[in-house]
């Protein structure tokens, strides 16, 4: 429902691992030992210069994590504290009284599973129709796939609207599964993989009698871990993150996600900034988490497969 | 990168394998089926039914009409409908040029083989996957008029009319913008590094050897190499500004007063906010065909420059 499109267009990069050596460096590592001095204290320059830039684009996080373990009233200080003087670390128990912030987790939880999960199937499947069989009419219909990656969803976000609510599904997770779970993009991320695969290999198995089923289950899905992760991950994050999508169907208190719980509990509460941090911080971590670990399967997948995406 | 090569046309089927042929049409679908019903239903309808709905005139109160242009007419005549496109237009000139430009700069500065990189572009990376409400939430606070952290640096480097930022008609889009650069700066790096790094190292050391310098290397190598990468990156970034909507929504909605409201925050309000189904899926028509010109647009420049 968000900007499917271009985040999964990341993944590319991700996957090559180790970059390929900057022309400078190979041209350098040629030349004598001035040069090579020459080089190391650009390094250190270098090496300084991310390191202050990376804390300057790190601090909104940074201060963010210190201003959760604040009183209200040390948020917004002059001078700024950094670290704060006393570390309130009850607001980390405190705030799931305060709002009902597991059953918000919960929720996120079970739509960005679910979501995913059927995402994953039913677009690797798809995908498989679309590069290994062929059949008449199959081209035209992938044309109409990719057409709709390029309509924006807010243009069609309205018709989707009348038709959940003709359905009587809004205020309920079953629009939100319907209407994320199907999309363009995760059978187009899968269609460009599998084309990477060779025919050959099908072929293979085709005249060893496995059916269609069969090597699309035995012989591509193993062989396409690495996007399959790729969708995974990038549908996960996208469900966990989406404001909108829940924002528009989802009315009742009890089916919030942590993202409309931590709007609404800004709302009303907008001079409680510690505990909005300290949500703030909650609602980053799993993402925090599955992007560290997603980001080693992205690269062991690709040692082990030796195929970029 | 969006570009897309289809497969061949299937080879033609020969007599015999006519049975085949109807087998392997009833697999493809089988395969395809569990998807394409989601989506049929979901997203290609609904899309075809934006556009036949924008000639329509229907709230939630009254039965469908046809009315030809007549929500477009209203539409032009509706000062929020300009205000709206306007400020979309503003937030595009400010994200698009900024984002870029960072982006590059900081593929350029990564661009290179040093232990530890790899934590670097992870970094700059993660905001682009951070929850939209958190960032939207910090840099509210960070922009808060009175003791935010940004007003106290401003002072401390001598400006002391700091500006009232998301609290301000005038300093609330900027606000946005930098918002949206810092998160989005990260993505557009990776395009761009992918970019760098399929650059023939040949290039540079023919340009060395000729004696250019390294802004000549950069000016005359670097850039036009990477024409793909920034022709993609361009209709990317001006695509998804036109679309911006929940930064928007969470951060300032629409306000103070109109001064953020955009284009998506307009379409949600008329239609489902107000049941004006007819009347929002005019303005959808009028974004979507803002985003269709613009990567034609750029498409058409990208084919002039080529030739």
């Amino acid at each position: 429902m968000t900007n499917m499109a271009e985040d999964l267009k990341a993944e590319a990069p991700f996957l090559s691992g180790a970059p390929a050596p900057a022309p400078e460096d190979r041209r350098r590592t040629q030349r004598e030992s001035p040069r090579e001095r020459k080089k190391r204290t650009t390094d250190v320059v270098i090496y300084g210069v991310l390191a202050v830039l990376v804390v300057a684009l790190m601090v909104p996080f940074f201060w963010m994590l210190s201003s959760s373990l604040k009183e209200n009233n040390q948020v917004l200080t002059v001078p700024i504290q950094w670290i704060p003087s006393d570390f309130v670390w009850s607001n980390y128990t405190d705030i799931w009284t305060r709002i009902p912030m597991l059953g918000y987790l919960q929720n996120s939880l079970y739509l960005a599973v679910i979501i995913t999960c059927l995402q994953v199937l039913t677009g690797s499947l798809a995908a498989y129709g679309f590069s290994k069989v062929r059949f008449p009419g199959r081209d035209v219909l992938f044309l109409a796939y990719i057409g709709t990656i390029a309509v924006p969803w807010q243009a069609y976000m309205v018709p989707q609207y009348i038709m959940m609510q003709n359905l009587g599904l809004t205020n309920s997770f079953n629009a939100l599964i319907l209407l994320q779970a199907f999309g363009a993009f995760g059978v187009f991320l899968m269609r460009q993989y599998y084309m990477t695969i060779p025919d050959e290999l099908c072929e293979a198995a085709r005249i060893d009698g496995l059916s269609e089923y069969g090597i699309w289950a035995r012989v591509i899905l193993p062989l396409s871990k690495p996007a399959l992760a790729s969708l995974a991950l990038l549908t996960f994050v996208n469900t966990w993150n989406d404001y909108m999508g829940p924002f528009i169907y989802l009315t009742s208190n009890r089916l919030w996600t942590v993202q409309l719980g931590l709007r609404s509990f800004v709302g009303q509460f907008d001079a409680e900034y510690a505990m909005i941090m300290t949500g703030s911080v909650i609602s980053v971590i799993p993402i925090l988490v599955i992007f560290l670990i997603g980001q080693r399967y992205f690269i062991q997948g690709i040692a082990t497969s030796g195929m970029k995406g | 990168m969006t570009t897309e090569t289809l497969t061949p046309a299937p080879v033609p089927v020969s007599r015999g394998n006519r049975k085949q042929a109807r087998r392997n049409t009833l697999i493809g679908w089988t395969f395809i089926l569990p998807n394409f019903l989601g989506f049929l239903a979901f997203t290609l309808i609904p899309v075809i039914a934006a556009f036949a709905l924008s000639f329509m005139e229907w709230t939630s109160f009254t039965a469908p009409r046809w009315v030809g242009l007549e929500n477009f007419q209203r539409m032009l005549q509706s000062d929020t409908f300009w205000v709206a496109l306007r400020n979309t237009v503003v937030y595009a000139l400010g994200h698009v040029p900024l984002t870029m430009a960072l982006a590059l700069g900081l593929a350029m500065l990564l661009n290179r083989k040093l232990k530890g990189i790899g934590f670097f572009r992870v970094a700059i990376f993660f905001p682009y996957i951070t929850s939209l409400v958190a960032v939207a939430v910090v840099w509210n606070m960070l922009f808060s008029p009175d003791n935010g952290p940004i007003n106290q640096f401003l002072n401390a480097i001598g400006i002391a009319e700091a500006p009232g930022w998301t609290s301000s008609s005038d300093w609330a889009m900027p606000a946005v913008i930098i918002t949206s650069v810092w998160r989005d700066m990260g993505y557009y790096m990776i395009l761009y590094l992918a970019g760098l790094q399929a650059i023939p190292t040949e290039l540079y050391e023919a340009a060395e050897v000729d004696g250019a310098s390294g802004w000549q290397r950069f000016w005359n190598v670097t850039i036009p190499s990477l024409r793909p990468t920034t022709f993609f990156v361009v209709v990317m970034l001006t695509v998804s500004s036109f679309k911006v909507f929940d930064l928007i929504v969470v951060m300032t909605n629409g306000g103070p007063g109109r001064a953020t409201t955009v284009l998506s925050q307009l379409i949600y309000q008329e239609g489902i906010g107000e049941g004006k189904f007819g009347y929002s899926s005019a303005i959808s028509l009028v974004l979507f065909l803002i985003v269709l010109s613009i990567t034609v647009l750029q498409f058409k420049l990208q084919q002039r420059r080529e030739r």
